[in-house]
């Protein structure tokens, strides 16, 4: 209390004007007098009664002085001295300020980008209630560990755990709307209850589904998107009861659920229209041994941990298992955190960017460290001159540290402006798969990081140079004009220097490493040619696809035609099922034909299943092996065919001729010859195609597809295209043919083969693009500041090398003096940085593909082009410094 | 040198203290005579060390401060201790005795044994 008194009343103290002078002066005065005038009585003369008072008063200034101090804070009236006298001396030196901060906001704008994307994607939680507490549920079988889900499996799940509060499943679909406005593709879900009550999303109109709407056969009903709602229905809040049309059938409207729940990406995507799981009319719903492509989300019971959950998982599986061998043999469930899931495979690179963009401050920390070492030494008079006058050490050390810490905050306010709007701008580059990229923004925790990195940053290259200057002998620096430092002074720029190009050459080998990475996928062949090649989704009109198969068969017929008649295209294929690289997948289990069926799931073979048309081979130009692919013929009244691929036959056939081999298909129980063998199709990806379990690939001519199968008009109904001259062009064409058909005819999602390659790798080239621009930065940083150390050097040793030169030394020697004193610690740090590199590479392990992460090539080239940079940023000062004139050198004194 | 000067300034502000506890409202210079009268002039005071203690004690409420005339009709400042600057003496005072008790104890040689 006592202490906060006095804190205030000093605090008011500082602006104690001159009328608390002119009172001190008068009461010390008054003191004075009454000291002489005790010293007159004591028997002294007038002029010595002054003089012992004097004496023993000590000096007038210097107690004012003291009184002083404890009458205002003397730090803060010390550190206000500081800051505008660091702002008159930075504002001087415009040049170097400037300098100064753009390098150093630059360092600073790109971690606060980066870190505001790892802030909103990896710490910040989901924008759920308690969503610590959400899990994802897969089922785990042979072929995938993160399987989609059986419905009745699912609903026994539900009905038998012990460690949910509530758990629900869903399945994306898309649905066309008809008779509002123009046909268009909408996002569907199918869903059972409990979705939104398990996520904790409320509708923001109406209500979301009761249990009973869930069943098969209830009467269809809707929840919609806000965005729909918007759109189709101008936000009238009395569209609860209405009805729309989804692929010819009415549906009820009984909920609008608001836009702040979207996800881009990930497993729970946003949505136009939300209907209930019973609605789906799919007689594999009902199929224990179906996955549907479902996925569950489940919230813990408060206080359960992940393990107590699954654990009851496993108990619910054996238990399924023992009641159901026939599908649920091998058959378990896997939890993953619904964050991890979102973000987990995002989590490796986020980090590696921010470690790379770390290495890209300290760089720049580096250079404006050099930069104000030198500058300092021109300043060495104006620190002797105050040492001189009674500045501390410490009184010296602060002002350095003020005026740094001036160039750091400045920096940081820049950098938070310039990343403020390069994350609008690189949003829009940022790939779709970058998960919760709609979260990313400026916030509180944002601010603070850039605070604390702009501070950090004006310590880390402030302090060196503080202290060198600091160390300055007052006597030896006004007497030989500043040069005696430059002992010191050149040890701390050699340490600049090879630091400088040890983290260039880390982030550099990073980049390489990622570089070379990239080039060998896009390098991988896929199994096909994707040029000249696009895919899109389409569904037929509403009302075909309740008629007789056989009018379905022939209205796919006719599209197929209609679309090869379009000028541009040069031939056409339906793709059912799997699509390669698309995300779009499709199986079937099978066994060989003459053998027992399998008593269970589990003792079935599994293979990619395929659906398509005679030209698909020759557009996609997949190579031929053995036998043929199909022809027109056949059709549904021909003998069922299927081609395999080099994977199936390597797999199921080792040391015989597939050809003419009879396989049964489980899914309708069809018997099928193989009659040709073609080439493998990477499916998953060009990095992970290899590793994934399932790699067998069957396909089917689409004319002998099964009557259920046509006329359930699957999602995920493909075209394939080969075309003529520009995607552009050929797309327009095909768009304006299919306008023509019908204008209940639906397409979307059409993409080149060529771009659907590409998505596959955005991630990746994401981190690249990254990584490779922090390292051309770093690049750039680190000659100009090795270039600006040497010519710095140099330009000091003018004289000396003028002595030199005087003395018979020749131009090539003294280039070659200056040139190794320059090079000497820049091979120290880029053999220190490759050193520090080989250990730092192995976190970037799992992200490289077909390359080491010491790969002796990649280090070896850049290092060597590093040192030919180093080379390149000293031999310009070296020569400049050889060209001296001795005499004009010695002058110059 | 910080640390002596502490040491130095809390001693001194617990005698400007009891000085004015005894003497009633006082200026500086008759604080700084008294003080080294008591002291039997072992003690010499400059205005480098008093007036700042004396500002320390205002700003801290012990003491309060105000302009009047002395004896020898000179304007001076006259300090007088306030209600919470007599509970201050009173602390200080009886935790300054306990101390010197204990270190005399530590030093006497009688106890020893």
């Amino acid at each position: 209390m006592r202490k906060l008194r006095a804190l205030w009343m000093r605090l008011r103290g500082m602006f104690a004007g001159a009328a608390a002078e002119d009172e001190l002066s008068a009461e010390l005065e008054s003191h004075l007098q009454m000291h002489i005038e005790g010293n007159l009585r004591a028997g002294m003369t007038a002029e010595e009664a002054r003089r012992q008072a004097l004496i023993q008063l000590g000096g007038f200034e210097q107690s004012k002085q003291a009184y002083r101090e404890r009458r205002g804070l003397p730090w803060l009236e010390t550190l206000g001295q500081d800051l505008r006298f660091g702002m008159r001396v930075l504002r001087k030196s415009p040049g170097f300020t400037t300098i100064a901060v753009l390098t150093l906001a630059l360092g600073i704008g790109a971690n606060t980008t980066i870190f505001s994307i790892v802030n909103a994607v990896l710490l910040n939680p989901l924008p759920f209630p308690r969503a610590e507490q959400l899990v994802v549920l897969h089922e785990r079988k042979p072929n995938f560990d993160h399987g989609s889900i059986s419905y009745p499996n699912f609903l026994d799940w539900r009905q038998d755990n012990h460690t949910f509060s509530s758990m629900a499943t869903s399945r994306g679909y898309y649905f066309s709307l008809t008779g509002a406005g123009p046909a268009e593709q909408l996002d569907g879900q199918f869903m059972t209850s409990d979705f939104f009550e398990t996520l904790q999303v409320k509708p923001m109109l109406g209500r979301t589904f009761t249990r009973a709407e869930e069943q098969p056969g209830a009467a269809p009903v809707v929840l919609i998107s806000q965005g729909l709602w918007q759109r189709k229905f101008g936000s009238s809040p009395d569209v609860l009861g209405k009805g729309i049309s989804l692929e010819g059938r009415a549906y009820t409207i009984v909920g609008v659920i608001p836009a702040s729940f979207h996800f881009s990406g990930g497993i729970l995507p946003s949505r136009d229209v939300y209907m209930p799981m019973g609605q789906w009319a799919n007689p594999s719903l009902t199929d224990r041994a179906s996955g549907m492509g479902m996925r569950g989300i489940a919230r813990l019971k408060p206080g359960v941990t992940i393990e107590q959950a699954n654990a009851d998982m496993e108990r619910m599986t054996r238990d399924l298992e023992l009641a159901y061998p026939a599908a649920d043999k091998g058959i378990g469930a896997k939890l993953v955190p619904l964050k991890e899931q979102m973000v987990g495979d995002v989590r490796p690179f986020l980090l590696v960017l921010l470690v790379a963009v770390g290495l890209v401050l300290l760089i720049a920390c580096v250079n404006v460290a050099s930069l104000m070492l030198a500058r300092s030494t021109g300043r060495m008079r104006e620190f002797a001159v105050r040492t001189a006058l009674g500045a501390s050490r410490k009184r010296v050390i602060r002002q350095l540290l003020t005026e740094s810490l001036l160039i750091a905050a400045a920096a940081g306010v820049l950098g938070l402006g310039l990343s403020v709007a390069g994350t609008h701008a690189g949003l829009k580059l940022l790939p779709e798969a970058l998960p919760r990229g709609e979260e990313i923004g400026m916030d509180l925790h944002v601010l603070l990081f850039t605070m604390t990195v702009s501070l950090l940053a004006g310590v880390v290259f402030g302090w060196m140079p503080a202290l060198k200057t600091s160390q300055a002998d007052p006597q030896s620096a006004l007497k030989e004009g500043g040069r005696g430092m430059s002992g010191i002074r050149h040890r701390a720029q050699s340490i600049f220097v090879a630091a400088e190009m040890a983290l260039a050459l880390v982030l550099l080998i990073g980049a390489g490493l990622m570089l070379r990475s990239l080039t060998r996928l896009w390098n991988v062949d896929p199994g096909f040619d994707p040029h000249q090649v696009l895919t899109f989704g389409y569904t037929l009109p509403p009302p075909l696809l309740h008629s007789s198969p056989d009018a379905v068969r022939a209205a796919y017929r006719e599209f197929e035609e209609r679309l090869t008649a379009t000028p541009g295209v040069r031939a056409v294929s339906q793709s059912w099922g799997s699509l390669p690289m698309s995300d779009e997948d499709d199986e079937d289990m099978f066994w060989m034909a003459g053998q027992l069926k399998p008593a269970d799931d589990s003792g079935m073979n599994w293979a990619l299943t395929y659906v398509v048309g005679p030209n698909y081979l020759k557009l996609m130009k997949i190579p031929l092996r053995r036998g043929r692919f199909f022809n027109a013929h056949d059709d549904i009244r021909s003998p069922m065919v299927a081609v395999i691929d080099d994977a199936f036959a390597h797999k199921f056939f080792p040391n015989e001729d597939p050809i003419g081999k009879r396989i049964v298909l489980k899914s309708g129980a069809r018997e099928v010859e193989i009659v040709g063998v073609v080439g493998h199709v990477k499916q998953w990806g060009l990095d992970t195609d290899d590793t994934y379990p399932l790699r067998a690939e069957l396909y089917s001519p689409w004319m002998q597809a099964q009557d259920s199968f046509v006329q359930r008009a699957p999602s995920g109904i493909s075209a394939v295209v080969q075309f003529n001259g520009s995607a552009a062009n050929s797309s327009a064409a095909i768009r304006r043919a299919i306008g023509q058909m019908s204008n209940e005819q639906i397409i979307y999602d059409m993409q080149t083969m060529e771009s659907l390659i590409s998505d596959s790798l955005a991630q990746e080239r994401f981190v690249m693009i990254l990584l490779g621009t922090f390292a051309a930065v770093a690049l750039l940083l680190a000659s100009v500041g090795i270039y600006g150390v040497i010519a710095y050097v140099a330009g000091q040793r003018t004289q000396e090398i003028g002595v030199r030169m005087a003395l018979g030394a020749q131009r090539t020697d003294v280039v070659r003096m200056v040139l190794l004193e320059g090079m000497r610690p820049a091979l120290f740090g880029i053999v220190a940085g490759a050193v520090a590199a080989a250990g730092l590479t192995h976190f970037l392990m799992k992200m490289l593909y077909g390359v080491s992460p010491t790969d002796p090539l990649i280090f070896s080239g850049l290092a060597l082009m590093l040192a030919l940079v180093a080379v390149a940023a000293c031999y310009l000062p070296a020569r400049r410094a050889a060209s001296v004139e001795p005499m004009q050198a010695l002058r110059s004194e | 040198m910080g640390e002596k000067a502490d040491v130095w300034q809390g001693t001194l502000a617990l005698m400007v203290l009891k000085t004015l506890e005894t003497m009633g409202a006082q200026h500086g210079y008759g604080i700084a005579r008294r003080i080294e009268q008591v002291s039997d002039n072992q003690l010499s005071l400059n205005y480098g060390t008093l007036y700042p203690a004396l500002l320390k004690l205002e700003q801290e409420g012990a003491i309060a401060s105000e302009w009047g005339v002395s004896e020898n009709n000179r304007k001076a400042k006259f300090y007088k201790l306030t209600r919470a600057g007599r509970k201050q003496l009173e602390r200080e005072a009886k935790g300054w005795e306990q101390t010197t008790a204990i270190v005399a104890r530590f030093l006497s040689p009688a106890e020893e044994a």
